[in-house]
């Protein structure tokens, strides 16, 4: 005999509701199942939470943005409210961005709310990034929310490129100068692509505006929107990771909070957290203040110019690289900023790409892992990581060559010639020293353990031997 | 535990009353100032702690009012049977078919015409295939040198030790083969190259602004304060330190730039203002395929 089936109270207030909904849409199995989704209690799972929350903040405050922004490069004299550039000739776009930043009520608030959610939305999912490769959460049945994820990642340094393209200041012109001379440096088709893109050579006709403001406000973001969709919807299927923190945790059992109640408060406690600490550094803290850096044109340019901190590997990267073109005949092959803004890029992706095939191929584990690894307990990936990461930072560090002979006095002939060497020496230090301190994090676990086995047997001789002196 | 939990209901509602303060904070921060006297850190502090404060209550609610109990689930399995229907199911819609082949080729070659069609209209995009645009310059023999206000360079008045922006007369400015760099170099120290003798009416030199690696403006002037450490005057890129030599044709001296600097041939004219003797030595921009030595 089957137990009776459970109705609701009809007296309960949220009996309406629901049935309302199961009848219409007969969701209420997969509605039970979603309120009773298991989240693994671990702080370094909210990483991704956070980029999530910063995402929702760029959305929000880049659709205020546009209600005031003029994406147009047609030529305007501006007579403003900040003197300095009274008279200045500038594009529409710029002199709107100046006017959101201090003639509207709020705006500056905005538009540094926006800059700083967009720095926090790609260091958040770096951070994510490292957390799910230190843990090996990426392997099977894992390995498409990671590619998934891979892509998030690098949509978000063009969507961010864009947005401070748009702004058509001093700075966003020699950004977007560097990208077309990249784009330029693609073998043979280079050239027509950048024609194609720019609609004529840089700084391109003015439709070129128009294509970077409906990539930015729509194409990049519903594209971002969709796979955030569906990253959520793969980590839902396959059910979070979870570290074996006792014995309930299993590959095939899974411990956590439900989703309701507990977790949707902590969620919801985080995201007005990260809401809020957005917009108190887009109250108190400057960021890239346009209006001083002036607007653009393309015999302007300017020392100690930084982009925003998640392209610093490529300026590094195209800084590093020797002086040389790959000509054939009359014809260059491979311009010189090839190397650094694509090539390097695309390795750095197609390495983490492949990684969770490599490491199944090189550890022949074809099995399904949801228990995550402590790093000690894997010290190849944990040491590859690591140099990995280093050699990404080294890149990434001489990016602000200039500005670390500014802070230190290094002279900057002086840091690239150390650089050169140390992009491929420190890394194999960093692997060398990493996969011996997980060894010896291991070896000293055993140790202990073995300690701990010793001491329960002495314990275990004393009372034998206390015993036996008792009874005889 | 009762207590307790009175406590943290308490502590609640505080955080929420906060809250409503630091929200009514911001609509009065609003509306009292003036655009021009608005200030940002208020604004930001107000709505930002109201988050904030929502944000510890609803902690609060999370970690002590509400059910904290870790579950256990399951964690999802393969399902080989249904992998096996969704196969059979797959194969059903060939069963009727006898030529699977011809019919699946002439489909996508179908799918691929469309495909094509659909993608044609990218081309108005640009000119892809005319890439004559991009070597194009304004400069040909007899076009004066005028400054960003559009008055002409007389040689007279190019000093040395001074870094000049200049531009083809009735030419927009912003085309990327427009702006030029005018220097005034002791005659006696150029080497340049055999080819371009005459270049350099009293020392006079020119050359792109734009720098032959990733298109930036060459905007520094090296100009050196201590001749023992750097002995001469060169130009140098912001963005990734390129430095080109303006006394031997603008050659590469250090950064990643992979070919000299174009020059542009200078004459003086009969009223003493400065003109181009010709095009540049080569193209300008940033490399690609078809950047040659020579412009045709």
């Amino acid at each position: 005999m089957s137990p009776p089936e459970k109705h609701p109270d009809p007296s309960d207030p949220f009996a309406d509701p629901v049935r309302f909904i199961d009848e219409r849409t007969a969701a209420a199995p997969l509605l039970r199942k979603t309120l009773g989704y298991l989240f693994p209690d671990h702080w370094s799972f909210l990483l991704g939470e956070v980029a999530l929350y910063a995402f929702i903040v760029l959305i929000a405050t880049g659709t205020y943005l546009a209600l005031f922004f003029d994406p147009s490069t047609a030529k305007t004299v501006y007579h403003g409210s900040y003197s300095p550039l009274d008279g200045q000739t500038m594009s529409a776009a710029y002199k709107s961005v100046v006017n959101i930043s201090l003639d509207y009520k709020a705006g500056l608030l905005i538009r540094q709310t926006h800059h700083w959610a967009a720095d926090v939305f790609v260091a958040s999912i770096v951070m994510h990034l490292m957390r799910v490769f230190f843990t090996g959460a990426f392997r099977k049945p894992r390995e498409l929310t990671w590619i998934v994820g891979l892509m998030l990642l690098f949509t978000a340094f063009l969507e961010g490129y864009l947005g401070y393209s748009l702004v058509d200041d001093l700075l966003s012109g020699m950004g977007l100068a560097i990208g077309y001379g990249v784009g330029l440096s693609i073998p043979v088709i280079g050239g027509p692509l950048m024609l194609g893109i720019f609609g004529a050579p840089f700084p391109g006709n003015h439709d070129f505006w128009s294509r970077m403001f409906i990539m930015h406000v729509f194409v990049l973001p519903a594209a971002l929107a969709t796979m955030i969709g569906v990253h959520l919807a793969l980590v839902m299927a396959r059910h979070h990771t979870q570290f074996k923190e006792s014995d309930r945790q299993t590959n095939k059992r899974i411990v956590g909070l439900p989703l309701f109640p507990a977790q949707t408060f902590r969620s919801l406690a985080l995201m007005l957290f990260v809401v809020g600490i957005l917009f108190l550094l887009g109250g108190l803290v400057q960021i890239n203040p346009i209006w001083q850096w002036g607007p653009y044109e393309p015999w302007l340019g300017t020392n100690g110019a930084q982009p925003d901190w998640y392209l610093g590997w490529l300026i590094g990267a195209l800084r590093l690289m020797p002086s040389f073109d790959v000509t054939i005949g009359h014809y260059t092959l491979i311009p010189n900023p090839f190397w650094g803004g694509a090539l390097f890029p695309l390795f750095v992706l197609g390495v983490l790409m492949a990684f969770p095939w490599v490491e199944r191929w090189l550890t022949r584990d074809n099995a399904i892992h949801n228990l995550a690894d402590r790093p000690r307990d894997r010290p190849f990936r944990t040491a590859f990581g690591m140099s990995f990461l280093t050699f990404v930072f080294l890149v990434f560090s001489f990016g602000a060559a200039d500005r670390l002979y500014v802070l230190f006095g290094l002279s900057y002939s002086a840091q690239l010639t150390l650089f050169r060497i140390a992009v491929f020496v420190v890394p194999v230090i960093v692997f060398v020293i990493t996969h011996r301190i997980c060894r010896e994090l291991q070896i000293a676990e055993s140790l202990d353990r073995t300690h701990e086995k010793v001491a329960e047997l002495n314990v275990q001789i004393h009372e034998m031997q206390t015993d036996k002196a008792n009874s005889g | 535990m009762k207590e307790s939990r009175r406590g943290a209901e308490f502590t609640v509602v505080v955080l929420f009353l906060i809250a409503i303060v630091c929200a009514i904070g911001f609509i009065f921060v609003y509306a009292f100032f003036s655009p021009e006297r608005m200030p940002n850190e208020l604004l930001g502090i107000s709505l930002g702690l109201c988050l904030i404060f929502i944000a510890c209550a609803l902690a609060v609610v999370g970690k002590r009012l509400v059910p904290n109990d870790e579950l256990e689930d399951d964690y999802p399995e393969e399902h080989p049977q249904k992998q096996a229907e969704v196969v059979e199911q797959l194969h059903s819609a060939g069963s009727l078919i006898t030529r699977k082949r011809l019919l699946l080729g002439a489909g996508s070659a179908a799918g691929c015409a469309l495909g094509a069609a659909a993608l044609t209209p990218v081309l108005s995009l640009g000119p892809f295939w005319d890439t004559a645009p991009l070597d194009r310059t304004p400069w040909k023999r007899g076009v004066r040198l005028v400054d960003e206000s559009g008055d002409p360079l007389a040689a007279d008045n190019i000093l040395k030790e001074t870094f000049y922006t200049a531009f083809p007369e009735g030419a927009d400015p912003e085309e990327i083969g427009s702006p030029i760099v005018v220097l005034h170099l002791n005659a006696t120290d150029l080497r340049m190259p055999r080819d371009r003798s005459g270049w350099t009416p009293r020392g006079i030199v020119a050359y792109s602004k734009i720098c032959t690696h990733a298109g930036c403006a060459v905007a520094l002037f090296r100009k050196p304060t201590f001749p023992t450490v750097e002995r001469r005057e060169a130009l140098v890129c912001p963005c990734h330190y390129s430095t080109f030599d303006p006394f031997t044709g603008g050659s590469v001296l250090y950064g990643p730039a992979g070919r000299p600097l174009p020059q542009l041939p200078l004459e003086i004219d009969s009223d003493g203002h400065l003109r181009a003797a010709g095009n540049f030595s080569a193209r300008v921009g940033p490399s690609w395929w078809n950047v040659r030595e020579q412009p045709t």
